[in-house]
């Protein structure tokens, strides 16, 4: 089975993000980088598949700049056998991405087109079904985990704590949230083998931009702390402030 | 940053990744429990890093010094303890360096993929100590076998291996003309001990299982001796320099914990309308700590290079334990300092890594003897014990 996960490098969750001069855009000057959580879990459920079959096979595709290569080193430490870099300035115009990416997926005749349900930096959950739609593909999101049986997917997907199990015909694209499965760590051989595994660098077919981000504004601060009272006396006034200021209860 | 750079801090990255899924919590489980952390153990197997010096023939991954220490910092940094583990890492060395092609193959590979612990290293005894040469454990010739007997101290982590090694002497001390020889080594298979080998732990203040070991009458097959009968103690020897570094190196995985920990807290602690870090008093110890660590991590460097260039490694390696020791030592002390009342208390970590940095200074080897090292091989002094 040919198995391709789609994955989106993002600043690591515990980077402190800062809006550069334009005031439109991060400044990612000693950003460090991590492959998005969801598609870490894309990742495992797609090696699942490949181990599970004789002449399985994993490939991983990202959209970039060149320094994106360390990331896809990463997911190749993870087991992954090799990778495509399409390389480009890609942005918020979810289309244009995924466009990109179905130019280079459609080739691949893969039989599973993986992908997080999110990135979390931008938070859009655009690119995974939309890839599905220009190639014609049936698509399943919020995939918690599947199994394959008779040429078809058999996914489990939560739906307001409620567990739906759909079937979907082969090839199909499922977008992976944070299900069962935990990804794995790389094993001290597999990320020396990533050193080695192909990673293929090419130019992405991108079309012309029509999103543009106008501004980024950082939340406002909480206001400090306040002590209300102390011991059974404060319960009263610990009510009112619940129920007239905050307004939680 | 070339192959190595990467390599290096991928490694780091991957490492530090797996000692996030064992939090405080968990150590604090096991600390407290006075139990060995398997899982974590386990983990650390399954993930090759524990086999990175054993050369890819063998079923490693063949990686060096450089690499192996930077694995044992980042478990240390973050907050972890790799003294349960880090023996499976060199005390294979030994047996690589002198063993048979045929005692390779039988036990490195098993020992690769840990299906085989070789993390115990029998050879301090009650009465010997630092001065190894005076051991008196004796292995006697007997045909196909020999018969040990005698008894060891302080012999760690006997309880989670399968393998030893044994430093016994084959010739009594008073027949040989250098009292370095009649030393022998063998892997003693534990599994296969019975009665012949008793066990008793030794209860100490941290959750590290040492132990004394009694040999009484066990028999070891001849062809489990590593090298030439007699030899041992160069064997044993120039499996040190790799401990030290090694050991060097968690040492200043405990020094950047505490000095990670004191950077948060000194910033986030306000105490009269400011953080305490602003106080000199408190900042200053802090800067000072780092700065001996930083000074302790580059002698570890020197070390590590000279040692997989294959030069001579034996004065940078002592020197970096014992400025990787008293770096960790202090900034333990700088911790508890920062943290006032709260270093004391256990939910915050501090007090468990304290206890823990405490060991290095006298282990593997005091620091007192390195100082006679230094002062009697490299300043040319006069003996002084």
């Amino acid at each position: 089975m040919r198995v391709i996960v789609c994955l989106k490098r993002v600043p690591d969750t515990g980077t402190s993000i800062r809006i550069d001069i334009s005031g439109s855009a991060i400044d990612f000057e000693g950003v460090k980088y991590i492959i998005s959580p969801y598609d870490e879990y894309a990742i495992e459920l797609g090696l699942r598949q490949r181990d599970a079959s004789d002449d399985g096979e994993l490939a991983l595709v990202t959209l970039d700049d060149m320094s994106a290569q360390e990331t896809l080193r990463k997911g190749l430490a993870m087991g992954a056998d090799s990778a495509v870099l399409l390389t480009g300035d890609f942005d918020m115009d979810g289309l244009r991405t995924a466009k990109a990416l179905a130019k280079e997926v459609e080739s691949a005749e893969a039989e599973l087109i993986l992908f997080g349900i999110k990135a979390v930096d931008d938070d859009q959950q655009q690119v995974g079904p939309m890839v599905a739609a220009l190639i014609g593909r049936p698509c399943v999101t919020g995939v918690l985990s599947f199994e394959i049986l008779d040429g078809r997917a058999i996914c489990c997907r939560e739906v307001d704590s409620t567990t739906e199990v759909v079937e979907v015909d082969l090839p199909a694209v499922l977008t992976i949230a944070k299900g069962p499965h935990e990804p794995r760590l790389a094993t001290l051989k597999n990320i020396m083998a990533s050193k080695r595994k192909p990673l293929e660098v090419k130019a992405a077919a991108l079309t012309e931009s029509r999103v543009c981000v106008r501004g980024l504004f950082k939340p406002v601060s909480r206001p400090p702390g306040r002590i209300v009272g102390e011991g059974p006396d404060a319960v009263p006034e610990l009510l009112r402030v619940l129920r007239e200021e905050a307004k939680v209860i | 940053m070339n192959m190595s750079d990467e390599l290096e801090a991928e490694l780091r990255e991957q490492v530090r990744k797996l000692c996030k899924r064992y939090p405080e919590d968990y150590w604090q489980e096991h600390d407290r429990a006075r139990t060995y952390p398997e899982e974590f153990v386990n983990e650390l197997t399954d993930a090759g890093y524990l086999a990175c010096l054993i050369p890819e023939t063998y079923g490693g991954s063949g990686l060096g010094m450089r690499e192996a220490a930077a694995i044992l910092e980042e478990i240390n940094r973050s907050g972890g303890s790799a003294a349960g583990c880090h023996a499976q890492m060199y005390t294979m060395g030994t047996l690589l360096r002198h063993g048979s092609d045929e005692q390779k193959e039988r036990w490195l590979p098993q020992i690769a993929s840990g299906a085989l612990r070789l993390q115990a290293f029998a050879v301090t005894e009650p009465d010997a100590g630092s001065d190894t040469t005076s051991i008196s454990t004796f292995a006697e010739r007997d045909g196909d076998r020999y018969i040990v007997t005698g008894k060891k101290t302080f012999i760690s982590r006997v309880q989670q291996s399968d393998l030893m090694v044994l430093l016994a002497r084959t010739t009594p001390r008073e027949k040989v003309t250098k009292r370095t020889a009649g030393l022998s080594v063998f892997v003693v298979d534990l599994r296969d001990a019975g009665d012949a080998v008793r066990v008793q732990s030794v209860e100490t203040m941290i959750n590290h299982e040492t132990n004394e070991v009694f040999f009484d009458g066990l028999e070891v097959p001849a062809e489990n001796r590593i090298g030439e009968e007699g030899e041992g103690f160069a064997y044993i020897l120039s499996g040190m320099n790799a401990e030290r570094i090694l050991l060097a190196s968690e040492s200043i995985g405990d020094a950047l914990f505490f000095i990670d920990r004191c950077q948060i807290y000194a910033n986030e602690r306000i105490v009269f309308d400011r953080p305490i870090g602003q106080n000199q008093g408190v900042q200053f110890p802090i800067a000072e700590a780092y700065i001996r660590t930083k000074a302790a991590t580059a002698m570890r460097d020197q070390a590590v290079a000279l040692y997989d260039g294959g030069e001579p490694c034996g004065p940078a390696a002592n020197m970096c334990k014992l400025l990787a020791s008293e770096a960790a030592w202090e900034a333990a002390n700088v911790a508890m300092d920062t943290f006032g009342g709260y270093g004391m208390a256990v939910e915050f970590g501090v007090e468990r890594k304290f206890r823990e940095a405490r060991l290095y200074l006298v282990a593997p080897v005091a620091n007192n003897l390195i100082l006679s090292y230094v002062g009697q091989h490299l300043l040319d002094l006069p003996r002084s014990f």
